[in-house]
């Protein structure tokens, strides 16, 4: 490149510059192996509930974005490093969590349920097809859980590292049963149609995403499905130092919940509503 | 200050907990892969077209992809096959840590056949000449003359292939074995303290690769005994080997 061409170059950069900082980039990270909530599509494309909520959330706070995909197990350290701006990825708000970032309002209500092969002995466990909260019905969940423990004693259960399903797992059953952690849905899912495992507890709606493929045919839903307590809600992650942006977060994702865009996004997705009721 | 370092003799503590299942896979595959590498090497060697392409084949195929990738074939290809599930392997198979000791051992195998190979050529054709016309017999001639000196050969390469198979056992936290990096992966998620967690992990493989290191140095001296012994003029030890 000869100079002249060279100082021209530099100097159309330094111009083009100001232009763009106008126009602020907000860097969002999910996971993108967490259908419905973000997965990518076959081709190549992020897609799913939260991709779309980001878009609208956006909107509402006038800014540019751009969604970037990273390995669940190093989501939060890397937003504490400022490699991106945000987190949105199916997050359950935990006081763990929050001892390291801070959240948004809640876009979303966090159900777990445990599903098992075809023909498992742990089918139709006690509970299948009731809902119970660890928070306001917490007497009739404990009732459920203690007529489960002993059925899943000595059994092989698989979930995803670093979720409130392992934590809760942990906390439940530790004891009782043999805990394989995974780095994604997908492989455990892989697993329990392999006959590794005997069970999985994941998030409800991924789980009846992930039940209508036809690799997982036969696979079950089994046992309540359990919302609050430690499963809790899921918003935003955001550095515990970026108030400015938690303050935008909670106005859009507010309005997103009360004009019903929320409500709409999740029939959408997950054929039923998710989200969160004050 | 004293918060980093009760998280780092925390972190410490829980990591050393996967030492044992670190240390078992990076042995046991080392010992069952470094016997196939010299079933390859003797295949390659041997001047035999179906004994030499197989081996070949095989060499290539486990050196030129990822062993991340011979794991995930492993642990979730194979368990496809129902027919392989219905088999008297897949007690084996089912268990993660069988998968990733077979991954291992395949994989070091290959790389470990070139070493072996590479010292068993090197050995210089007039020694094995001069043991033959002695009246030792090929079995004679590889036991005393060869295989010492080929293995004096291999050792600092074969050295290297085993501090890359320690370090390569974290692979084996992707399938679920909890050994050290798995144990470092759990404790960062319920932390979110990566890099205390991380240096404690690196920490543990450098104490374990240094051992290793050190075993092969003493190995190396204890095959070459003349540099033991710099005074011993040259000419004697040709004398002696005679």
């Amino acid at each position: 490149m000869k100079p002249v061409m060279m100082i021209a170059a530099a100097m159309a950069v330094a111009t083009a510059l100001p232009l763009h900082a106008e126009e602020k980039v907000l860097r969002i990270a999910t996971e993108g192996a967490y259908a419905p909530w973000n997965f990518t599509g076959p081709d190549g494309k992020l897609k799913g509930f939260e991709i779309d909520l980001a878009e609208d959330l956006c909107k509402r706070m006038e800014v540019k974005r751009e969604i970037v995909a990273q390995a669940w197990d190093g989501i939060i350290p890397s937003l504490t490093a400022g490699k991106y701006d945000a987190i949105m990825a199916g997050m359950s708000v935990t006081p763990e969590r929050e001892k390291v970032i801070a959240f948004s309002k809640p876009y979303a209500a966090g159900i777990n349920v445990l599903a098992v092969a075809p023909d498992s002995p742990l089918a139709d466990l006690p509970g299948t097809g009731e809902t119970w909260s660890l928070t306001s019905q917490s007497d009739q969940a404990q009732k459920r859980l203690d007529e489960i423990r002993p059925l899943l004693d000595g059994k092989v259960i698989g979930v995803q590292g670093s979720t409130t399903a392992s934590a809760f797992m942990e906390n439940t059953f530790g004891d009782s049963v043999e805990l394989r952690e995974y780095k994604t849905a997908e492989e455990h899912n892989f697993d329990l149609m392999n006959s590794r495992l005997d069970a999985v507890l994941a998030n409800a709606t991924v789980l009846a995403e992930a039940l209508t493929k036809p690799d997982m045919a036969g696979a079950k839903v089994t046992g309540p499905m359990l919302s609050g307590g430690i499963f809790g809600v899921i918003g935003v992650g955001l550095r515990k130092d970026d108030s400015e942006l938690k303050q935008k977060f909670d106005e859009a994702v507010g309005a997103a919940v009360k004009d019903g865009t929320v409500s709409a996004l999740s029939e959408k997705w997950f054929k039923v509503d998710i989200s969160p009721r004050d | 200050m004293g918060d980093f370092l009760t998280f780092m003799a925390v972190s410490l503590t829980t990591l050393l907990r996967g030492v044992p299942l670190t240390l078992q896979l990076a042995l046991l595959s080392v010992v069952t892969g470094g016997i196939l590498a010299f079933a390859l090497a003797f295949m390659r060697l041997s001047n035999r077209v179906w004994l030499d392409y197989p081996a070949r084949a095989y060499i290539f195929v486990f050196r030129g992809t990822p062993l991340l990738v011979q794991i995930y074939l492993i642990y979730y290809g194979l368990g496809q096959f129902t027919g392989l599930r219905a088999s008297f392997l897949w007690p084996f198979l089912r268990e993660a840590y069988w998968c990733a000791m077979l991954a291992l051992a395949l994989n070091t195998a290959a790389y470990s056949a070139e070493v072996v190979r590479g010292g068993l050529l090197s050995v210089p054709s007039g020694q094995i000449e001069a043991a033959r016309s002695c009246g030792m017999s090929h079995w004679l001639t590889f036991r005393r003359i060869t295989l010492p000196l080929a293995l004096r050969q291999m050792l600092p390469g074969y050295s290297n292939e085993i501090i890359l198979m320690v370090k390569s056992t974290a692979l084996a936290s992707t399938i679920t074995v909890m050994e050290v990096t798995g144990l470092a992966a759990k404790l960062i998620s319920q932390s979110y303290r990566p890099v205390e967690v991380f240096v404690c992990a690196g920490a543990i493989y450098l104490v374990i690769n240094f051992a290793v290191a050190r075993g092969f140095t003493l190995l190396e001296r204890r095959f070459s005994p003349e540099r033991q012994r710099p005074h011993v003029q040259p000419n004697q030890i040709e004398e002696s080997r005679v």
